[in-house]
């Protein structure tokens, strides 16, 4: 027998001071820390940059010149479209799926390896070396690899002692840098989803498959990965979000002529003081990302119960 | 060689691949520390030195950040800790239905990007001092623009995410009939959850408090734009980088890392020791009576490395309050100076002989003074003789200069390209 | 510890959306009584345990305690205390601590609890086994356990809520006699539930047997048994044989049903009955397995079976004999084990009857389903 859940059931079962307390915490972290800020952030997006005198004038209305900006750029641009900033922001979408799927396939052996191995000494130490270095701030960690790709760096300092080049490459320039950077900042949070999923798998089937003579890429095509989507797809969801969000890794690790969308916003922010257009770009890219990250779940039949960890 | 020989060397060169890709640059970073070199480098290795440690401790910066930090932390812990608490709790009880609207409002958080949580989060509340009327100065305007607010605020909407999550795992196993009987016994509502739920929830309370702080105290991305005027070690730590480098960034990440492993040290080796408590209790094991190792240390491999590495650090940190680099430093100026003097003459030598063969103007020289030739490439101007002066180590530490960190140090010139 | 308090619910109705869980329930339990509700599993009596201990608000009707109304009062603020079914013992706590919680929240001193959890220990016989985690007691003890917690609460009225369901047979029927005595020492109204008719008759002063939400019968143990007044209760408690036919011919609280394949049989009317049943009627008989005896009687045709025997099953105090009468009508005769080496022989035809007045006959309905 099912108990409908009507307020006065609810205020029943929980004592009108404790309901009261668990209603007002859980809207309040609804109301004023997510759903009237991304509110706002909206409508400061469809307003003009005024200063402080001219707000609430005649010239506070709505506008979609933020969003034409981007792309059609500024009047004094010279060409029909805002190439420079539709470009970074393309690149930030197409590397941030590149980087999802080179997570997925970097970690997908590890997962299955920790997922169908019993529990020994072995995982439980993986599994600590896997933690640690995530317990290190992004930043220290974008910094490590600044240190090993820079001019004077281990990278090219091998390289040279090897012969193999003779002058440093520039790996910040090329973008390299900020890509390994990037591939490395969310590992773990592409492992532990798939990890948990093949964890749950029983490992009779496979014993099943093999005995009726499957090939590995077969058991894996058919029977893990059928069964570890939900881990995966959990997974290169937060990569591709994280990715594309990322601002620490791009400010440290990348050239300067490597742009990630976020410092764009950044620059918008904290440079030209312009909280109106940064407000634009960034629900631009808030709402590119969750588009996407919905077309995959709608693809590979995914709910969103299945994320989280 | 057979496949399942195959496989386990594939399956040994990957992990070899992935954690040297994982733990790879850390080791990098730590090594770096010890270098006296300016720049974080591991080759050329100038002098093994604890200098930069010093530098660390007296960066004014990074000691106000850790502080503000701590203090966002235990505020978002506090807050977040609340609303997941809360959020699970009714995750329990809404109705059926409405539950997965709920559960994807509720996870959302997690995946909207952290910069678009900052800058909501500094947006909304700037408006909603404007709508309250604050002016520039006043008490609310204040409250409205202060970092520390607002970043707790911006980090909680997340954070408490988390917090739910293990909050909702930890309920799946509790038993409403628990506090049903708590009230049948007269309990009021918030007795029953004082008494009965909170004790039951107290392990995931706590892993969670751990969680938000962690999560807290390493973010970057929304912290950054809801900081305003205050700093954490997150962002000290990202305009140093960005602006000056120098080895007291690799020193403090040697000081995390090292604190790291401790700290997963002694998760490990109390795990241990619980589970060889349970296992005497249980009868499955027998105290050992004879053994002079103490109790906590036996079999237990974790506890002994932990131990260890006490030892060692102790010992290093007592070493390095004695040891002085300057004498290596000085030491490998010295031979550098010989190295350039040598340096110098072979090129005298070279230019007397050309200037034998063909009688031509000197070339006009280029570098810092007329008086020797600077020459170009990969070693830049190391063996320019102004060097001499301009390389002698600045023994005072350049904190003062903080932000800007060794940017205009002319040492850099040579160093970073 | 209190006196006895009645417990009256009038007119009880309890609805789901659609479903009807609860349908027009009344029933006065007297102060002091051991009382059950009986049933299978879903027939509501879970329900009405939950409108009166203050769970559940009955969508209609009154539930008085001592004759107040309960109505708008909480479960922690009415004189009842409930025995869960899974007993919901508190895992973190003591064993003093959880039977004496119903004095923690109401403020007494550590030292006053624990002396009145003392004494409760006491008369569950389990003196000085208050620092024990719940976890360490076996079932039967955490049974005990979970009754002296709702004691130490002094309740008016004592729920329990099918307790003895997860204990194995031998234990269960231990505390069948511990809670009937307990509860005459103690004096207090008992509200029992369970689908087990051996413990409802062996506890009870009174016990309603319920089906689908409706209360079928209302009355003590032993006129539930001898005098069921529907068909579900007629095979619901105990064992029966079922007799299908029509009304032949009704003499005051006499009826002789004609049925297809027995002949007619002679019975009593159910007591409720009487006066309500015509000739010509849809009727069921029943009669108990121990109420068939061997041997035709020669007083009276319309009180004699005729069948063969198929099977015989040595039960230890008796024989089951398991008979097909005409046209493949299935009996079942219980005859006591006087020291008999048995009771027929396979095929062997047998001539039963019976003495009317153990034959009862009512409007034919629903069946308890096997």
């Amino acid at each position: 027998m099912k108990k409908k859940m009507i307020f006065s059931d609810f205020f029943r079962n929980n004592g009108l001071g404790m309901g009261s307390l668990l209603i007002g915490l859980v809207g309040f972290w609804l109301i004023f820390l997510i759903i009237l800020p991304q509110l706002s952030m909206l409508d400061y997006s469809f307003r003009f940059n005024l200063p402080p005198a001219e707000q609430g004038g005649p010239k506070d209305v709505y506008t979609l010149s933020n969003y034409q900006h981007l792309l059609y750029g500024s009047d004094t641009s010279h060409q029909t479209y805002n190439s420079v900033d539709l470009k970074v922001f393309l690149r930030t979408i197409l590397a941030a799926m590149l980087v999802t799927l080179f997570n997925i396939i970097l970690c997908y052996p590890l997962a299955y390896f920790l997922g169908q191995s019993k529990g020994s000494r072995t995982v439980r130490l993986l599994v600590v070396l896997l933690i640690i270095p995530y317990w290190i701030n992004e930043i220290l960690r974008a910094f490590a690899l600044r240190i090993i790709f820079g001019d004077s760096g281990l990278l090219n300092e091998a390289l040279m002692f090897l012969h193999l080049t003779s002058e440093p490459i520039d790996f910040i320039r090329q973008d390299i840098a900020l890509y390994a950077g990037l591939g490395y900042a969310y590992i773990l949070l592409m492992l532990f989803p798939m990890y948990n999923v093949i964890e749950s798998l029983d490992r009779n089937q496979i014993e099943a498959a093999r005995d009726m003579g499957a090939s590995w890429l077969r058991i894996h095509r058919r029977i893990v990965i059928p069964h570890a989507k939900p881990g995966i797809v959990s997974g290169a969801t937060m990569v591709f979000m994280l990715t594309a969000g990322a601002l620490a890794a791009p400010q440290i690790l990348g050239g300067p002529s490597s742009l990630w969308f976020t410092q764009l916003v950044y620059q918008w922010f904290n440079d030209s003081l312009n909280w109106q257009q940064g407000a634009a770009y960034a629900i631009v890219l808030l709402i590119s990302t969750i588009i996407i990250v919905l077309t995959v779940m709608r693809i590979f039949k995914v709910n969103m119960g299945d994320i989280g960890k | 060689m057979n496949s399942a020989t195959v496989v386990r060397i594939a399956l040994g060169a990957y992990l070899l691949i992935f954690f040297s890709y994982l733990l790879g640059p850390l080791a990098v970073m730590s090594l770096t520390a010890f270098n006296s070199a300016a720049f974080p480098s591991v080759s050329p290795w100038a002098c093994f030195s604890f200098e930069w440690f010093r530098v660390l401790y007296d960066d004014k910066h990074i000691r106000d950040g850790i502080y503000y930090s701590i203090i966002i932390g235990i505020g978002t812990v506090i807050l977040s800790v609340s609303m997941g608490l809360a959020a699970s709790i009714l995750l329990t009880q809404i109705w059926p239905r409405l539950r997965s609207t709920y559960y994807t409002l509720i996870i959302a958080p997690i995946l909207i990007p952290g910069v678009v949580l900052g800058i909501s989060t500094l947006v909304f509340w700037d408006r909603v001092g404007n709508f309250l009327g604050a002016s520039d100065g006043s008490f609310l305007h204040g409250v409205f623009h202060n970092g520390i607010f607002l970043t707790i605020l911006g980090q909680s909407a997340f954070i408490a995410s988390y917090a739910m999550l293990v909050f909702v795992a930890r309920l799946q196993r509790f038993d409403p009939g628990l506090t049903e009987a708590a009230l049948d016994l007269g309990a009021s509502h918030t007795q029953a959850f004082r008494k009965i739920l909170l004790p039951f929830m107290r392990p995931a309370i706590a892993s969670a408090a751990v969680l938000a702080f962690l999560a807290s105290f390493e973010n970057y991305n929304t912290t950054t734009f809801t900081i305003i005027d205050y700093k954490t070690l997150t962002t000290v730590l990202a305009q140093k980088v960005r602006l000056g480098i120098n080895p007291s960034i690799s020193s403090l990440a040697f000081i995390i890392i090292v604190l790291t492993i401790f700290a997963a040290l002694a998760f490990e080796a109390v795990q241990r020791n619980r589970q060889r408590k349970e296992g005497i209790q249980q009868g499955k094991q027998k105290p050992d009576t004879k053994s002079v190792v103490p109790p906590f240390l036996r079999g237990n491999s974790a506890a002994i490395i932990l131990v260890l590495l006490a030892f060692v650090v102790i010992a290093m940190i007592s070493v390095a309050q004695s040891y002085s680099a300057e004498e290596c430093k000085v030491r490998v100026r010295d031979a550098r100076q010989i190295e350039i003097q040598k340096r110098i003459d072979e090129l005298n030598k070279a230019r007397a002989v050309k200037e034998q063969a063909k009688p031509k103007p000197s070339e006009a020289p280029a570098g810092k003074t007329p008086s020797a030739p600077a020459t170009n490439g990969a070693f830049g101007n190391v063996f320019d003789p102004n060097n001499l002066t301009n390389e002698t180590p600045k023994p005072e530490a350049p904190g003062g200069s903080g932000a800007f960190g060794n940017v205009f140090d002319p040492n850099n010139l040579n160093n970073d390209n | 510890m209190s006196s006895g308090v009645a417990v009256d619910l009038e007119d009880i109705w309890v609805r789901f959306g659609d479903f009807v869980a609860v349908k027009e329930a009344n029933v006065a339990i007297n102060g002091g009584d051991f009382f059950s509700f009986l049933g299978p599993s879903g027939c509501g009596k879970t329900t009405i345990l939950r409108t009166v201990s203050g769970f559940l608000d009955p969508s209609q009707g009154t539930v008085r305690i001592g004759g107040k109304d309960m109505a708008g009062i909480g479960p922690n603020k009415r004189p009842t205390a409930l025995i869960f079914q899974n007993l919901a013992l508190f895992p973190l706590m003591k064993i003093w601590e959880n039977i004496s919680f119903s004095m923690e929240v109401a403020g007494a001193s550590a030292r006053e609890r624990r002396k009145r959890a003392d004494e409760l220990l006491d008369m569950i016989a389990l003196n000085g086994q208050g620092d024990k985690m719940p976890a360490e007691l076996s079932g039967g003890q955490k049974q005990r356990v979970a009754i002296a917690r709702a004691l130490c609460a002094n309740p008016d009225v004592l729920l329990l809520d099918e307790p003895l369901s997860a204990l194995d047979l031998k234990l269960r029927q231990h505390m069948r006699t511990e809670l009937r005595e307990i509860q005459q020492r103690v004096g207090i109204t008992f509200i029992y539930i369970t689908h087990d008719q051996g413990e409802a008759l062996t506890m009870s002063d009174n016990v309603a047997v319920m089906k689908d939400g409706v209360i079928d019968q209302i009355d003590t143990g032993h006129n539930v048994y001898d005098h069921p007044s529907t068909p579900f209760v007629a095979s619901f408690v105990g064992e029966t044989n079922m007799f299908r036919g029509k009304v032949k011919k009704i003499n005051g609280s006499e009826a002789l049903i004609s049925t297809n394949r027995s002949g007619d049989l002679l019975s009593r009317i159910t007591p409720t009955q009487v006066g309500k049943m015509s000739v010509g009627d849809d009727a069921m008989m029943f009669i108990r397995p121990e109420a068939l005896q061997l041997g035709a009687n020669k007083k009276d045709e319309k009180s004699t079976i005729s069948a063969n025997a198929v099977n015989e099953e040595f039960e230890g105090n008796s024989f089951s004999v398991f008979l097909e009468g005409d046209g493949g009508k299935s009996i079942k005769m219980s005859v006591p084990n006087v020291g008999q080496d048995n009771i027929s022989v396979r095929g062997q035809n047998l001539s039963l009857h019976y003495d009317s007045n153990n034959a009862i006959t009512m409007p034919a309905g629903e069946l308890a389903s096997e």
